[in-house]
């Protein structure tokens, strides 16, 4: 297994990073990896510089995007994320969902209706009609759900804070059992799912409303 | 011993430039017409031989057939995706190709390939650059539309190859033209670059910092610019030929050039006047006359330009900018001196664009500036670095069609993805990729860039192997693939079937085919332009021995004029330069007296001092020259 990009940049496995001083340090770092400034090197040390940039530019695209920053991290702790959506299909179909993830039950109701406006809107738009108060009407639950999206990301940078509260314990010495570590991670993952769902919802009703 | 002189290309649609970094700024190299820009032209005259640039143009008139123009919108594409540009441009194809084929095109009695074709001009450049300094040039920088994917890449870096050319980069248009405008102003903000060329539209958007040009987003259309609007007024005085006239030239290729060569002029004139006059000789002696008004013309294009707006405003989207946090806005591109579409950019971005470098050459200003960066820097590029994206999300075929993206579009380059493999079956030797470009959900709807075929993998129960995949895209935006089986260690092979690229071994055959690639070949052309001097200077000898200025020699002089002349013929057999030269000097050095007494008797004392070469030829080019020296009356 290669360098992560955390020790890449030098930074320990915690959430809250600074962004101004990642982007200084890439930018720093550019100047010495990007093969446009080793052009005139032999070729065995311009594969390494290739290796290296790419190694730079992955790591600082990941880190510098809170929510890639997040799913890195649960990697690395050997979640796969993938396989958790794939867990979540398979019970998806297995309750004759289509969906692809698991709706969180608390949306349950809402998602239903809303899919079901969608549906109406695209089949408006494909007879050539326009209704103006379900365009409001889903503008107004688009509004909705980005507040959802909102604050499931402050829910989210909780706890990242519960994480680097414990890894700085770790680091101080301080032994941080498996179990904890498994309960902090499992809280990441499920609000990272609602997430995902939600931005997904996002995109579609935004489609909808564009088209 | 090459020289690290590294010159920057733009290898545009309607025309093409070479440059270099003078000291702290880049010029554009003129061609021995003494103009910047070359048109992307090649013909066969009638021996066969490649014709490129403005001299190639009067082909198209003269001999469509043997002529071909806009190459650049088949490079690195497929039979299927050009039957729209078949409609309108006059390539012929050759008939026995398949789908998933290279293009091959006929042009005259050849076949011929696009990277081939842009190869010619590419080498033109070259060697216009060799003549300017004198020696060969071996290195460059070749500018593509940001919005080119792989296949479009690699057929340039292959067209360069084919042309004698490493190709140490391959840049973005936009981005070039961003380096040529921020040379002189050394400033951090945010910038757009829009640029609407011959053939294709991109859109960037970049941050600027302390020298670092960072590319945030890009967007574009590889198949959008003036060839459009051309197409459009060609069609439009075709229909009225055909309607007011009842003449059907819609399959005669010299007419409807001739046409398209009348429209051209007339769009550039429309930027300047209100209104302009077509009037065009057709064949058969009739003349299509007609008017356009700049209104006409502005409702006309309107369609095409407005499809520049969608690219616009996703790259806005993308980089999470709105247009009054953009802080400047470039022009680049010919179609930029269109009023309506500064019009439209300015409305779109809500401020003026800057128009201060020429736009048919900034962004071969730019490749030189990014050539010198490549080449160690100097002052004037000092800490400047750029830091490019990619275009094109690139992704592989899942179960189902499905595309799983695994680097998204705009992520800086080099970037890599890494991704594992399992086999289905036990003892499953092979796994096929199938690796795409596109930001669509389906397969089927996104560009195929390749299929691999991952072999060797170890015999094991199924799902057992875990075949690591590394795919990067580096610098120039061109993917490389490698993969290695976990369990064992084991490299798996990778037999990379290009979907419409040239195999490594095709371009290696183009390469023996051209005569101009190495050093060697320089030195044979030094050899062959100092034989067509010798054959001058004797020329001019022969007919000083029959001069009267003869008889004012003296014997020992007409004795050492002699020896020379035998000293060169013998040396003309040889295929040593410097002594072919050195012999011609000398010769020149010895009828120094020859010439004077000619002039004496015959023309003005304003040539004297002059030696037999020059008296008689008029002022040579200082540096080797391919060409023969013109006549001189």
């Amino acid at each position: 297994m290669p360098v992560d990009y955390f020790t890449f940049f030098g930074l320990p496995r915690k959430l809250n990073v600074d962004v101004a001083a990642l982007e200084r340090d890439f930018y720093e770092l550019s100047r010495k990896l990007h093969p446009d400034l080793n052009a005139r090197a032999a070729s065995k040390e311009q594969e390494w510089v290739l290796e290296q940039s790419s190694l730079l530019n992955d790591a600082y695209r990941t880190l510098k995007d809170p929510i890639k920053r997040t799913q890195y991290l649960l990697l690395l702790e050997g979640v796969e994320l993938e396989e958790q959506s794939k867990t979540a299909t398979d019970q998806a179909r297995a309750t004759g969902e289509t969906k692809k993830q698991i709706v969180p039950p608390d949306l349950l109701e809402e998602v239903f209706e809303l899919n079901m406006q969608l549906e109406e809107v695209h089949m408006q738009k494909k007879m050539g009609e326009d209704d103006p108060a379900l365009i409001e009407e889903i503008g107004k639950q688009k509004l909705e759900l980005e507040g959802k999206q909102e604050s499931l990301f402050r829910e989210l940078q909780g706890y990242w804070n519960v994480w680097d509260g414990m890894i700085q314990r770790e680091q101080n010495g301080q032994p941080v059992s498996e179990e904890e570590r498994r309960q902090e991670r499992d809280k990441m993952v499920d609000v990272l799912n609602r997430r995902n769902y939600i931005r997904n919802l996002v995109r579609d009703v935004s489609e909808a409303l564009e088209n | 011993m090459a020289t690290d002189r590294i010159v920057g290309i733009d290898l545009g649609t309607t025309n093409s430039l070479v440059a270099f970094m003078q000291g702290e700024s880049p010029v554009v190299i003129p061609g021995d017409d003494g103009l910047n820009l070359v048109p992307s032209v090649v013909a066969l005259d009638a021996d066969g031989q490649p014709v490129i640039g403005n001299s190639a143009r009067r082909y198209l008139i003269e001999t469509p057939e043997r002529a071909v123009y806009s190459i650049k919108r088949l490079m690195g594409r497929g039979l299927e995706d050009v039957k729209e540009e078949l409609k309108l441009f006059p390539f012929r194809l050759a008939e026995d190709l398949g789908a998933g084929e290279v293009l091959r095109i006929r042009l005259g009695e050849k076949t011929t390939t696009p990277p081939e074709i842009s190869a010619l001009i590419l080498r033109q450049l070259k060697r216009n650059a060799e003549r300017f300094f004198g020696e060969a040039v071996t290195k460059a920088v070749i500018t593509v539309p940001a919005y080119f994917n792989d296949a479009q890449r690699q057929a340039t870096k292959d067209a360069g190859r084919i042309a004698g050319l490493e190709v140490l980069r391959l840049v973005n248009e936009p981005t070039a033209a961003s380096l040529a405008y921020g040379l002189d102003k050394k400033q951090n903000g945010t910038i757009a670059v829009y640029d609407l060329g011959g053939g294709t539209f991109d859109i960037s958007i970049l941050k600027l910092h302390d020298g670092i040009f960072e590319v945030i987003a890009t967007n574009g259309d590889t198949h959008l610019g003036g060839d459009d609007i051309d197409n459009l007024l060609i069609t439009i005085a075709l229909d009225d030929i055909r309607g007011d006239m009842d003449l059907d030239f819609r399959r005669n290729a010299e007419a409807v050039q001739s046409i398209r060569k009348a429209v051209i002029e007339g769009k550039i004139a429309l930027s300047e006047q209100p209104s302009i006059k077509l009037d065009v000789e057709l064949p058969g002696g009739k003349r299509y006359r007609r008017e356009v008004t700049r209104e006409q013309f502005e409702q006309l294009i309107q369609p095409v330009i407005d499809r520049t707006v969608g690219p616009c405003k996703q790259a806005m989207k993308d980089a999470g900018l709105k247009p009054e946090q953009i802080d400047e806005v470039v022009l680049v591109g010919g179609s930029t001196r269109i009023p309506k579409v500064r019009a439209l950019v300015k409305e779109l971005f809500q401020r003026d664009p800057h128009t201060d470098l020429n736009p048919d050459e900034v962004v071969a200003l730019g490749a030189a500036v990014q050539a010198n960066i490549l080449g160690g820097g100097s002052e004037a590029t000092e800490n400047m670095l750029l830091l490019d994206v990619t275009p094109l999300s690139l992704g592989i075929e899942v179960a189902g069609g499905v595309t799983d993206k695994i680097i998204l579009r705009n992520s800086t380059v080099p970037a890599s993805a890494t991704q594992f493999y399992t086999t289905q079956v036990d003892g499953q030797a092979n796994v096929a990729i199938h690796v795409l470009q596109g930001e669509r959900e389906l397969a089927k709807d996104c560009r195929s860039l390749a299929r691999f075929d991952l072999r060797g993998i170890p015999p094991m129960a199924a799902g057992m192997p875990r075949v690591e995949v590394k795919f990067l895209i580096d610098a120039n935006g061109i993917l490389h693939v490698s993969a290695r089986e976990q369990r064992s260690g084991k490299e798996s092979e990778i037999q990379v079937q290009p979907s419409y690229g040239l195999t490594d071994e095709q371009v290696e055959g183009m390469i023996l085919d051209s005569f101009d690639n190495a050093e060697e070949d320089f030195r044979r052309r030094q050899v062959i332009e100092a034989r067509n001097e010798v054959a001058t200077i004797l020329a001019a000898l022969d007919k000083g021995k029959k001069s009267p200025a003869w008889g004012h020699l003296t014997t020992d002089e007409k004795k050492q004029i002699a020896k020379m002349e035998k000293a060169l013929a013998a040396v003309n057999a040889e295929e040593d330069y410097t002594a072919i030269r050195k012999a011609i000097d000398a010769l020149n050095q010895g009828t120094t007296r020859l010439a004077e007494l000619m002039m004496d008797s015959a023309v003005s004392t304003a040539l004297k001092g002059k030696t037999m070469d020059e008296a008689d030829m008029g002022e040579g080019p200082t540096a080797p020259h391919p060409m023969a020296k013109a006549e001189f009356e």
